[in-house]
């Protein structure tokens, strides 16, 4: 049997049965409700806090109550647990109601009035940049910046241009919509605090909270529940919630409960960053490109977090599928008084995906050129440099995939046949996602351990703390395992992790699992079937994660191979717009991807089709303003996600790369299904209406703008 | 005030506020947790059963509405003829991702498949547009619904 054809999923009967337990299913004895108390103002200074006369068994927790260290240890460690004096976003916790009653706490919850003495907020980039209100950061807002300089100085490229072209192009926040809301509960059991959470990393937990009881990671236990949906909104997200209910459990003693509803979730949780990025473009007499300087700003939001590793994926990415004689950018991570950015799927990526599909369509439209020849020149191959001066290690196949999507499309007949502004259009984007950390990363900080374990006369167990979170992993790990030691993958044991019983195999995020941790499953498994079948029984085998070697990194300077195995993407999108009300219909959507060898195609199309629509909806309907530090759309009744109506049954292909260091020849692809279909989207809507458009996302509103050459709402 | 309606087959009767969304009453008093809690606004779908055969958002159902009435949630199909074939197809499908939204999924299909055993692919679009589902793309879930339909022979 080929490893990539589908079997059924492991947990997809329980979950359609409705057996599935997930956080808000489960009965704690005895738990406390808890309700947060969060600021409503951007910036300022608490200056009281009213509370009502609680009765006995109520109680507000604050910082006073934490008897280590007041921060949340993510990638950094400037967020709080809760803010002391200050409040530097909408959302900032600064406690936590705790009670036995439900409609108790929330009326008591009601009556809490928090005075504060406010401060001007910034909330846009250019607010940001701007320091308006006066800086709140380093005395300029920027959180974290980097630059990167490929081949001949840009700088001289431009003095001898004979054309240099602008253009800036922004994106706006996203939210995960997850369809389970964040939930948690903190409780003791055998006098060590266990935590029970909706949570990709379970690790990330422990790491981050255990400081604030002044504790090591290992007093901590992190018990992962069946998480629905995730995206990278259960990435260190839950710290927030974990954070306070550790303190809150610490304090009464007894278990505490948190379930955000969906408002509060949508209103009070992480985004996707917005983004600013502005292109300069030297081009010769001929219209070649001689270079390519950019700009890529993201709003970080009130504190760093994750963002600067956000922000170097960015840049990594910004000259997307391409190659340029020499390319330089500037990346700048900017404080403001929003609620912060955090991860979602693609890390940093889609956004200059996006500018730099929509920048070459530009820069094709002014010379005159097919934009898909005019791209293909400059398709990127093996053995050239990316934007970090080191080599492309794989094939690239993006040319052998161009063909399938324009077969399965008709992308060449329709291009010709709809003009443009005829209301009619197709667009077309190449993508692509470095898999798992940058450089070194996963050998210099994530050091991957796995075990696999045979039990005396029993079954074989993976411990290891990857998540299923819906992307399939509890399925295709336990086929690599039982592919290589021959046996049916239904015996093989993979519960959803306990930071107490599995080694430390990093995060369940940056597409690695399958190609990082997978790939130690595939090597213990090996070993462990030489040795079954050398009579062996009872054994447990560990990997340990090894980079290769001969593919340097500079964390210092991010200079080298950032990524050993990139996955691949080729999308195209067709639309048609009704002339009168501007609303798009989507016709068709056909995509080819290169994920190495898929461990299972049913699994990897359920990927390709979610990331596709979640790209489609980031670029169209899934406006989230915020206004004046609020998020205004926090219901699904205004932030609109793509339904079963709006887009129809795409074509899903993939070419065969088979990676060398992945399980089977496996790379990641969870984040690269969703790198593209934006670009592609707007690309198709652009020439659909002849308009440049440089924004998403363009709900149907803002294409009437653009039809009407309007201002307005954009 | 004591309420008498048929849950799933069986008579039950609770004494609740007839106010009560019908979503906490299956949860909380009935221990029903097949039935989540995505949106609390009638948007998501996730908390889709059935209402005397019709499909409803228990979040925005008040109690009292189901007083007389037969409430079937998807304890009560999964394990009849056609929810175990619409579930069979679901697994087999690739349907499911993290599942979340998928026993309301399952609802949606069950009402459509009763009263239409055999629709089109735009038919069970438009059936399971109350539903959200922020992983699958829809896709497969569609393709499961067109499969069960014609394991339904």
């Amino acid at each position: 049997m080929d490893i990539k054809d589908p079997i059924k999923r492991m947990d997809a009967l329980a979950k359609a049965r409705g057996e599935t337990k997930y956080l808000s299913d489960y009965r704690f004895e005895g738990a406390l409700y808890s309700r947060m108390l969060r600021s409503s103002i951007p910036r300022g200074r608490i200056v009281d806090i009213k509370l009502p006369a609680l009765p006995e068994g109520y109680r507000l927790i604050t910082y006073k109550d934490i008897p280590g260290k007041n921060a949340l240890q993510m990638i950094t460690a400037d967020w709080p647990c809760f803010a002391e004096t200050d409040v530097k976003f909408v959302g900032e916790t600064i406690g936590l109601l705790v009670g036995p009653d439900r409609e108790l706490l929330q009326k008591l919850f009601d009556q809490i009035e928090v005075e504060y003495e406010a401060q001007e907020p910034a909330i846009t980039i250019a607010e940001g940049l701007a320091c308006k209100g006066g800086a709140f950061l380093n005395g300029n807002n920027v959180h974290c910046s980097l630059s990167l300089q490929k081949g001949e100085d840009i700088e001289a490229v431009f003095s001898r241009a004979y054309r240099i072209v602008e253009q800036e192009i922004t994106t706006g926040f996203q939210e995960h919509v997850y369809l389970e809301t964040n939930a948690a509960v903190c409780t003791k059991e055998d006098g060590r605090f266990v935590i029970y959470a909706s949570a990709q990393c379970p690790f990330y937990i422990r790491k981050s909270v255990c400081g604030l009881l002044g504790l090591k990671p290992d007093d901590i236990i992190v018990r992962q529940t069946a998480t629905g949906g995730a995206f990278g909104g259960k990435e260190h997200f839950p710290d927030v919630l974990c954070g306070p209910l550790l303190v809150a459990c610490y304090v009464t003693g007894k278990p505490v409960r948190l379930v955000f509803g969906r408002e509060e979730d949508i209103a009070n949780s992480v985004k996707r960053h917005p983004s600013r990025v502005r292109f300069k473009t030297a081009l010769d007499k001929d219209g070649n490109i001689l270079g390519m300087d950019s700009e890529v700003v993201y709003n970080v939001g009130a504190y760093l977090a994750s963002s600067f590793v956000v922000l170097q994926r960015g840049c990594f990415h910004v000259t997307g599928c391409y190659s340029f004689p020499s390319e330089r950018t500037k990346g700048i991570g900017v404080a403001t008084n929003t609620y912060p950015s955090c991860a979602f799927r693609g890390f940093g990526a889609p956004q200059t995906l996006f500018a730099i599909e929509t920048h070459m369509n530009y820069l094709a439209s002014l010379l005159g050129k097919d934009p898909l020849e005019f791209k293909r020149r400059y398709l990127i191959k093996k053995g050239e440099l990316t934007i970090t001066s080191g080599p492309i290690i794989e094939d690239v196949k993006l040319v052998q995939m161009l063909e399938q999507v324009l077969k399965a499309s008709g992308y060449a007949e329709k291009s010709k046949a709809y003009a443009i502004g005829s209301g009619k259009g197709i667009g077309l984007a190449f993508y692509n996602h470095g898999g798992a950390f940058t450089g070194n990363g996963e050998s210099a900080i994530i050091k991957a351990h796995v075990k696999l374990v045979k039990h005396l006369g029993g079954p074989v167990e993976i411990l290891c703390g990857q998540t299923e979170m819906g992307q399939g992993f509890q399925t295709a790990l336990r086929k690599i395992a039982a592919q290589v030691l021959e046996i049916p993958p239904e015996t093989v044991i993979y519960d959803n992790p306990d930071t107490s019983r599995v080694p430390d195999s990093g995060p369940t995020a940056a597409s690695r699992s399958t190609m990082v941790v997978g790939n130690l499953v595939y090597k213990a498994a090996l070993d462990m079937k030489r040795r079954i079948d050398a009579g062996e029984d009872g054994f447990e085998v560990e990997t340990v994660y090894e980079h290769p070697e001969g593919y340097p990194w500079d964390q210092s300077t991010f200079q080298g191979v950032a990524y050993l195995g990139y996955g691949w993407g080729v999308c195209a999108v067709e639309v048609e717009i009704d002339k009168r009300t501007a609303e798009p219909v989507v016709k068709g959507i056909w995509t080819s991807h290169d994920v190495g060898h898929p461990i299972d195609e049913l699994i990897c199309h359920g990927q390709v089709n979610g990331g596709v629509v979640q790209g489609i909806g980031w670029a169209s309907t899934e406006l989230l303003q915020n206004i004046g530090g609020h998020f205004k759309q926090t219901s699904l009744s205004d932030y609109i996600i793509p339904t079963s109506m709006d887009t129809p049954t795409m074509s899903v292909e993939y070419v065969d790369n088979p990676y060398p260091w992945g399980p089977f020849g496996a790379k990641g692809m969870g984040e690269l299904t969703f790198n593209g279909s934006a670009a592609a989207y707007v690309d198709a809507v652009s020439r659909a209406i002849g308009k440049t458009i440089n924004a998403i996302p363009i709900p149907s509103e803002v294409i009437m703008d653009y039809m009407l050459d309007k201002e307005a709402s954009r | 005030m004591k309420i008498d309606f048929n849950l799933n087959g069986v008579q039950v009767s609770v004494d609740k506020d007839p106010l009560s969304r019908l979503i906490d009453v299956l949860r909380e008093d009935f221990g029903l947790t097949g039935t989540k809690e995505g949106c609390s606004e009638g948007e998501c779908g996730a908390c889709s059963v059935l209402l005397d055969g019709k499909l409803v958002t228990s979040c925005l159902v008040p109690l009292g509405s189901a007083i007389g009435s037969r409430v079937d949630t998807i304890e009560g199909i999964r394990d009849t003829k056609l929810g175990s074939i619409i579930i069979e197809s679901f697994a087999n499908g690739g349907a499911v991702q993290c599942g979340f939204c998928i026993p309301g999924m399952v609802i949606s299909a069950y009402c459509l498949l009763s009263s239409n055993p055999h629709p089109t692919e735009d038919e069970v679009r438009l059936a399971i547009s109350g539903n959200l589902c922020r992983c699958t793309g829809y896709d497969l879930i569609v393709s499961s619904i067109l499969d069960a339909s014609r394991r339904l022979a």
